[in-house]
């Protein structure tokens, strides 16, 4: 990829992440796009420059995993794309079955590009809203996930796609975000950035609401209190020993998830890590809370309600800040 | 390996193979009863004829050769009768049969892709067509003219993906594609026709697009005819054969039995079938 200047403007996850599907797959002819009749702008330019290396499968997302595991199985590293909820729940036993117990034993390369995560499809209610899709895909052990927070990461995640095998799972926003970090920079080795230090408190984030922590951390900088910010982007193979040590230099820890709280996702990952490292720091675990909802509001409205808006996490750790001060 | 002629020699060669096939199947399952004889047993005829008759390339020295012909043996559990074919072929020792189930061996109650000449994941069912599907097209994108051969029970149509398959298959021309469907009529719990039935099975498939014959799944004869005009078939459609079979075939009291699929015949019959002169069935 040629290096570009930094751009400031919000931008999709998934443009960033096809344009380098796009252009790898004029020189690399074992690269294969299957769409679920998911598709955007830039699937156009691999839809019309490629028609023998891009299926679009119908809206049949366990047909689109089979179909992708055939082609991995004869060589060809596949990307298949479709709405986040439908690619990770509609066909979870085809991936269970044809991808991650299959991968065990037979080398193949399929990455499950999903767009929709959280509450991204706003106005679009809970069928495609998804808040399960970190704690199913960490269920399948050998499964890789990837959670980017903007779209120089999610372009960043193309080399880690193409060059390592197995199943891959991306997670991606449906909205435009602004960038975080620098675009065709390489992805830091670890699996997570620290975008600000603080030793009061550290919040462990991913995807969207590494924006949210950002935010708040501002806010709570004003009342005195210094809160790290960690975006964690590769949820199975980041380096435990470097976010321990991350975490330790911080009093307290705040995971924030735009998913269920307390049921597998990214706090279920840090209580395990926290476990098996030993680390004794208070933990506040932050997600969505409520169980399933109707309403219809902006995103951080929708936020808000579940516990996991702005002001909702200003207070929750203000709260959570002031029981440790009082111990 | 070159085709063989369909001689009367090769048809009469396939006939013993297959009653020696059919014997060890039940060998086995008189040693594992954990396996599933009944739906082993009714396609008994459909491999031996596959593996035998010329039709599926194999290389046992090198199973994943890129010139071997892929068979996906979507219908797991019930391709025990696999187990001595593969031995047989040169896949892995014969003394491995003796390991049915056993702690250490590869050979389990249900097929897994852990044994040497299984491709892929099948002990849940309706997975096979469409990861078949996939590895057509990826041939069919590399002008590989190998065939890629997939083995159902009809039961297992049941499962929606393979019709998401059967559709993705006709829209994309994979005539490199056949579908062989063990079409046994009994599933777990009874009669496909009482569950869900998938009559007529020949129209259904054909109106998908798919080009269709239906043959006696317990004719050798019959099933390399029609497999080979099957497979050297290239018209722009993915192909099935529908072969007719009895369930626990061969097997008095088992075959065709609506629960046939959870029963164990004593092992007091299996031992008599097999202490016989001829071995018993008729296959």
């Amino acid at each position: 990829m040629k290096p570009q200047p930094p751009t400031p403007r919000p931008r999709p996850m998934r443009d960033a992440l096809l344009e380098r599907i796009a252009e790898a797959m004029d020189h690399d002819p074992a690269l294969f796009f299957v769409s679920a009749d998911f598709g955007s702008p830039v699937l156009d330019r691999i839809r019309a420059r490629h028609p023998d290396r891009f299926v679009n499968v119908g809206i049949a997302e366990q047909n689109l995993i089979n179909v992708s595991a055939g082609l991995a199985l004869e060589g060809y590293t596949v990307f298949a794309y479709a709405i986040a909820p439908f690619l990770t729940m509609r066909c979870f036993e085809q991936i269970r079955v044809s991808l991650a117990l299959l991968s065990t034993v037979r080398p193949m390369n399929v990455n499950l590009v999903g767009v929709g995560a959280g509450f991204s499809y706003v106005v679009s209610g809970p069928t495609h809203q998804c808040y399960e899709d970190l704690t199913l895909m960490r269920a399948l052990p050998n499964m890789t996930v990837y959670s980017p927070a903007d779209h120089a990461t999610a372009a960043g995640l193309f080399d880690a796609c193409v060059d390592r095998s197995g199943p891959k799972y991306l997670r991606l926003d449906a909205q435009p975000l602004p960038p975080l970090h620098p675009e065709a920079a390489p992805l830091p080795p670890g699996g997570f950035y620290t975008l600000r230090p603080g030793r009061d408190l550290c919040f462990v984030a991913t995807g969207y609401m590494v924006h949210t922590a950002l935010r708040v951390a501002d806010r709570l900088e004003a009342e005195g209190i210094a809160a790290a910010v960690v975006d964690l982007f590769d949820l199975s193979g980041f380096d435990a020993a470097a976010l321990c040590a991350r975490m330790s230099a911080s009093r307290a820890v705040v995971s924030l998830e735009e998913g269920f709280r307390g049921r597998g996702g990214l706090d279920a990952l840090l209580f395990d890590l926290r476990a098996r490292h030993a680390l004794t720091q208070p933990m506040l675990n932050l997600g969505v809370e409520g169980g399933y909802r109707f309403e219809l509001g902006s995103r951080q409205e929708l936020h808000e309600q579940v516990s996991i808006g702005e002001q909702a996490v200003t207070a929750r750790v203000r709260a959570f800040v002031g029981d440790r001060q009082q111990d | 390996m070159p085709e063989p002629a369909p001689t009367p020699d090769l048809v009469a060669a396939l006939v013993a193979k297959a009653h020696h096939v059919w014997r060890e199947t039940l060998r086995i399952h008189r040693r594992a009863p954990e396996t599933r004889l009944a739906s082993s047993l009714s396609a008994v005829e459909i491999f031996v004829t596959l593996y035998y008759g010329g039709l599926v390339r194999t290389n046992p020295a090198n199973p994943f050769d890129p010139e071997r012909d892929r068979c996906i043996i979507s219908k797991g559990h019930g391709s025990i009768c696999m187990y001595p074919i593969l031995a047989d072929l040169g896949f892995f020792p014969a003394a491995e049969l003796e390991r049915v189930c056993q702690a250490g061996s590869f050979l389990g109650g249900i097929p897994d892709p852990v044994i040497p000449g299984y491709e892929t994941v099948n002990g849940s069912l309706g997975h096979g067509l469409g990861v078949g599907a996939g590895i057509a097209l990826a041939l069919s994108r590399k002008a590989s003219t190998r065939s890629v051969f997939v083995v159902c029970g009809d039961g297992e149509l049941h499962e929606g993906a393979n019709w998401e398959a059967a559709m993705f298959a006709s829209q994309h021309r994979l005539d490199h594609l056949n579908l062989i469907v063990d079409d046994n009529r009994i599933s777990m719990l009874g009669r496909t026709d009482d569950i869900v039935t998938l009559s007529p099975l020949r129209d259904r498939l054909a109106s998908f697009g798919w080009d269709c014959v239906e043959v006696d799944g317990h004719d050798v004869a019959a099933l390399l005819a029609a497999l080979r005009d099957l497979k050297a078939r290239h018209a722009g459609q993915p192909k099935a054969l529908i072969a007719r079979t009895l369930k626990g075939r061969g097997v008095p009291g088992l075959e065709d039995m609506p629960l046939s699929h959870v029963m164990n015949p004593p092992p007091a019959q299996i031992d008599a079938i097999l202490a016989a002169p001829e071995g018993g069935g008729d296959a």
